[in-house]
C-alpha cells in the first residue's frame, strides 16, 4: 500500500513562490501525470515527494506514513531524474544495478532485475558502456532502466521520455504504461507533453504556476476543463474560445444561439473537432484565414468575433482563404466559462 | 587560425617551454658536467664529461639521507593533513550555502598573505612548549596551514564540477549523505584530490623557511641542503639543486593528466 498525500505544499524560492498550496492525492497504483507548461514547478513539486528539496509548508505521506522529514533514502521511492543523473563513472550495468546494490541485493536478483530492465529500454546492447558513450536519449533510458530495476512502490519520473525520437517514445510509453499496471506500482509521471499524459495517465493533474488548476481523468480534463488554461493547453488544437453574450438565460452570436448559465458576457468553449460546417447566416460566423490538409481531416484556422479559432473539417470540404462560413458547435459538448475569472461555469442540464 | 595566430601560439609555447625548462636543464648539465661544467662560460648546449659522480658523493655526505627521510615524512603528513581537512571544508563550500561562505574563502586565501616570519618567533615557543620542535611532524603542521588555502578552494572547485544531481540520485536509491560520497563524489573526484595532494607534497618539499627555523638537527632536505650548500663548492650545488627538483618534477609528471582533468572541471 503506497499511494500518496500531497497536503497543502508551499514552495518558496526566495521571494518567488514556486509552489502555492499544492495537494494531490494519488492512489495506490495509481499512475497521476503532472502536465503544464515549463517553470510551472512540476519538477520542484517532485522533488518535494522525493525529499531532495525543502518545502515551505505542507506534508507530505506516503503509504499514510507522515515522510516530510525523512531522508531521500527512507522514503522507499525511485526517481527518473529530468537531466537523468546517470553515474559516469559506472558501466550501465552498474547504473542500473544501484539501486538494488544499496539495498544489498543478491547478486542473482541483480542480475535478473537489469536485465529486465535493460531489456525493457533495449539498452542490453550497452550494459558493459561507460554513460559518456552513449547518445542522450540512450542515457535517458538508462536512468529509467535504473529506477524500475529496484521494482519501487512509488515511482516518480521527470519527462522520462523527453529525448526519445517519436517511434521510440511511442513504443516506450506502451511498455511502460504495461510494465507498471503489471506491478501495481504508484506513479507521478512530469511531462508537457499533453498527448503522453492522456495515453498513460489515470488522472492528470494540471498545473500552472504553482498551481493545480484541475485533476482529472483525461476525458474529462478533455472535453470539460476547469479554466480557460486548461483547455488552451490540453488537446491540439486547443480548445477554441468566442467571447459571446447571454441574456435571459440565451446565448447569441451570429447565427448561433444556445441555452447558457450565468448572465452578462461569457466566453463559449468548444473544441475543434465538436462542430458541424454549415451556411455563413446559420451558426458563427466563421472568416477563414487558412486552409490546411492533414490527411485525415483539413484544419481551419481563422476567426469568429475577432478571436483566432481552429476547426477541424472533414477531408472533402472546399473552403478557401477569405471565405466565410457557418460553424455550430455541439451545444452538448460547449463548456461556458467567465471572462473575468476563466473558470469554468456549472453546465445547465437541459 | 590565421598563420599569424598560429606563429603568436607556438612562440607562446616555446617561451614558456624555455622559461621552465631551461634553468633545469642548466642544474642538470651542472649537476652531472663536474667542475669544469659548473664554471665554464659560456655553458656549453651539450653537457662534458658526465658521469653521477657528484650526484653519488652528494648523497653520501653526512645526513643527507636523513634529511631526506624527514622531508619525505613532513611532505607525506602534509598531503595527508591538508586533504583530510580541506576536503571537507571544500565539499562544504560547494554544496552548502551559509552565510559568510564568500568571506570564508577570503579569508582562507588571506592566510597566506600572513607573513610568516612573524609567525616563527611564536611558533618555536610553543613548539618547544609542545615537543614539536625539530620533529618531521612539527614542520608538517606549519606545512598543512600553508598548503590548506589551496586544498581547500581547489577541492571545492572539483565538488562544485559535480553536479549534486549525482548525489542526489544516489540519495533516493537508498545512500546516506555518507554513502553517496563514498560511491559517487569521491570516485569522480579521485583524479583532483590525486593532483591536490601532490600540490601539498610539493608544497612542503619546497618550503624553506619554516622548516629552517623550527628544526636543528632532524632539518627536511631543502633546510638542510641551505646550510650545507652555503659552504660548498659551486658544482655540488648544482647536485643538491638538481636532488631537490626532480622529486617535484616526478610527481607533477605522474599526475599531470589529472592536473589537466582537474583544470578542466575547475574552468568550468
Ligand atoms: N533552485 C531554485 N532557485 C530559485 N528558483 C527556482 C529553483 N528551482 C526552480 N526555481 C523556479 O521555480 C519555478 C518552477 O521550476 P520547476 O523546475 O519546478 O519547473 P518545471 O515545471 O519543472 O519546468 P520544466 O518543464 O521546464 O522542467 C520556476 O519558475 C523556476 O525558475
Ligand atoms: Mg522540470
Amino acid at each position: 500500500m503506497a499511494g500518496i498525500v500531497i497536503d497543502r505544499i508551499e514552495k518558496t524560492f526566495g521571494t518567488a513562490k514556486a509552489l502555492d498550496a499544492v495537494s494531490l492525492t494519488v492512489a495506490d497504483g495509481e499512475f497521476v501525470a503532472l502536465l503544464g507548461p515549463s517553470g510551472c514547478g512540476k519538477t520542484t513539486l517532485l522533488r518535494i515527494i522525493a525529499g531532495l528539496e525543502s518545502r515551505s509548508g505542507g506534508r507530505v505521506l506516503i503509504g499514510d506514513r507522515d515522510v516530510s522529514d525523512l531522508r531521500p533514502a527512507d522514503r522507499g521511492l525511485a526517481m527518473v531524474f529530468q537531466n537523468y543523473a546517470v553515474f559516469p563513472h559506472m558501466t550501465v550495468f552498474e547504473n542500473v544495478a544501484f539501486g538494488l546494490r544499496t539495498k544489498n541485493a543478491p547478486e542473482e536478483k541483480v542480475r535478473r532485475n537489469v536485465m529486465r530492465a535493460a531489456e525493457l529500454l533495449h539498452i542490453e546492447p550497452y550494459l558493459e558502456r561507460y554513460p559518456a558513450k552513449l547518445s542522450g536519449g540512450q542515457r535517458q533510458r538508462v536512468a529509467v532502466a535504473r529506477a524500475l530495476a529496484v521494482e519501487p512502490a512509488v515511482l516518480l519520473m521527470d519527462e522520462p521520455l523527453s529525448n526519445l525520437d517519436a517511434l521510440l517514445r511511442l513504443e516506450m510509453r506502451a511498455d511502460l504504461k504495461r510494465v507498471l499496471q503489471e506491478a501495481g506500482t504508484t506513479t507521478v509521471y512530469v511531462t508537457h507533453d499533453q498527448t503522453e499524459a492522456m495515453g498513460l495517465a489515470d488522472r492528470i493533474a494540471v498545473m500552472h504556476s504553482g498551481r493545480i488548476v484541475q485533476c482529472d481523468t483525461p476525458m474529462t480534463v478533455y472535453a470539460a476543463p476547469a479554466t480557460t488554461f486548461v483547455g488552451g493547453f490540453v488537446g491540439s488544437p486547443p480548445m477554441n474560445f468566442v467571447p459571446i453574450r447571454n441574456e435571459d438565460g440565451r446565448a447569441r452570436l451570429d447565427g448561433f444561439e444556445a441555452t447558457a448559465p450565468g448572465t452578462g458576457e461569457l466566453l463559449l468553449g468548444f473544441r475543434g473537432e465538436d462542430v458541424r460546417i454549415d451556411a455563413p447566416e446559420r451558426g458563427l460566423s466563421f472568416a477563414v484565414a487558412v486552409a490546411e490538409p492533414m490527411g485525415s481531416h483539413v484544419l481551419l484556422t481563422g476567426t469568429i468575433a475577432d478571436k483566432l479559432v481552429r476547426v477541424v473539417a472533414p477531408t472533402g470540404i472546399r473552403v478557401a482563404a477569405g471565405e466565410r462560413i457557418g460553424i455550430v458547435p455541439d451545444p452538448e459538448r460547449v463548456v461556458w466559462m467567465s471572462p473575468e475569472t476563466g473558470a469554468a461555469l456549472p453546465r445547465i442540464i437541459s | 587560425m590565421t598563420r599569424s595566430g598560429r606563429f603568436l601560439l607556438w612562440s607562446g609555447i616555446v617561451a614558456l617551454c624555455a622559461w621552465v625548462l631551461v634553468p633545469i636543464y642548466l642544474i642538470g648539465v651542472g649537476a652531472f658536467g663536474g667542475r669544469a661544467a659548473a664554471f665554464r662560460w659560456p655553458k656549453g648546449i651539450l653537457p662534458v664529461n658526465t658521469s653521477l659522480d657528484q650526484i653519488l658523493v652528494f648523497l653520501r655526505i653526512e645526513g643527507v639521507a636523513n634529511a631526506a627521510m624527514n622531508s619525505l615524512i613532513a611532505a607525506g603528513l602534509t598531503m595527508l593533513f591538508s586533504l583530510l581537512l580541506g576536503a571537507p571544508a571544500g565539499y562544504a563550500l560547494a554544496r552548502f550555502s551559509f552565510r559568510g561562505a564568500d568571506a570564508f574563502r577570503l579569508m582562507v586565501l588571506l592566510t597566506r598573505a600572513f607573513p610568516l616570519a612573524i609567525l616563527a618567533l611564536p611558533l618555536t615557543v610553543i613548539f618547544i612548549k609542545t615537543g614539536l620542535y625539530d620533529t618531521p611532524l612539527g614542520v608538517s603542521l606549519v606545512h598543512t596551514a600553508l598548503a590548506l588555502p589551496f586544498a581547500t578552494l581547489v577541492t571545492a572547485g572539483l565538488f562544485q564540477g559535480i553536479p549534486r544531481e549525482f548525489e542526489e540520485a544516489a540519495w533516493v536509491f537508498g545512500c546516506t549523505r555518507f554513502q553517496a560520497i563514498r560511491k559517487v563524489v569521491l570516485p569522480l573526484a579521485l583524479p583532483g584530490l590525486a593532483a591536490s595532494a601532490v600540490f601539498a607534497f610539493v608544497i612542503s618539499w619546497n618550503e624553506v623557511f619554516a622548516a629552517s627555523v623550527l628544526t636543528v638537527r632532524e632539518r627536511t632536505l631543502t633546510a638542510y641542503l641551505l646550510t650545507v650548500l652555503s659552504e660548498s663548492p659551486i658544482h655540488y650545488r648544482f647536485a643538491g639543486g638538481f636532488i631537490l627538483i626532480v622529486p617535484s618534477i616526478v610527481f607533477i609528471f605522474a599526475v599531470r593528466r589529472y592536473l589537466f582533468a582537474l583544470w578542466g572541471v575547475t574552468s568550468r
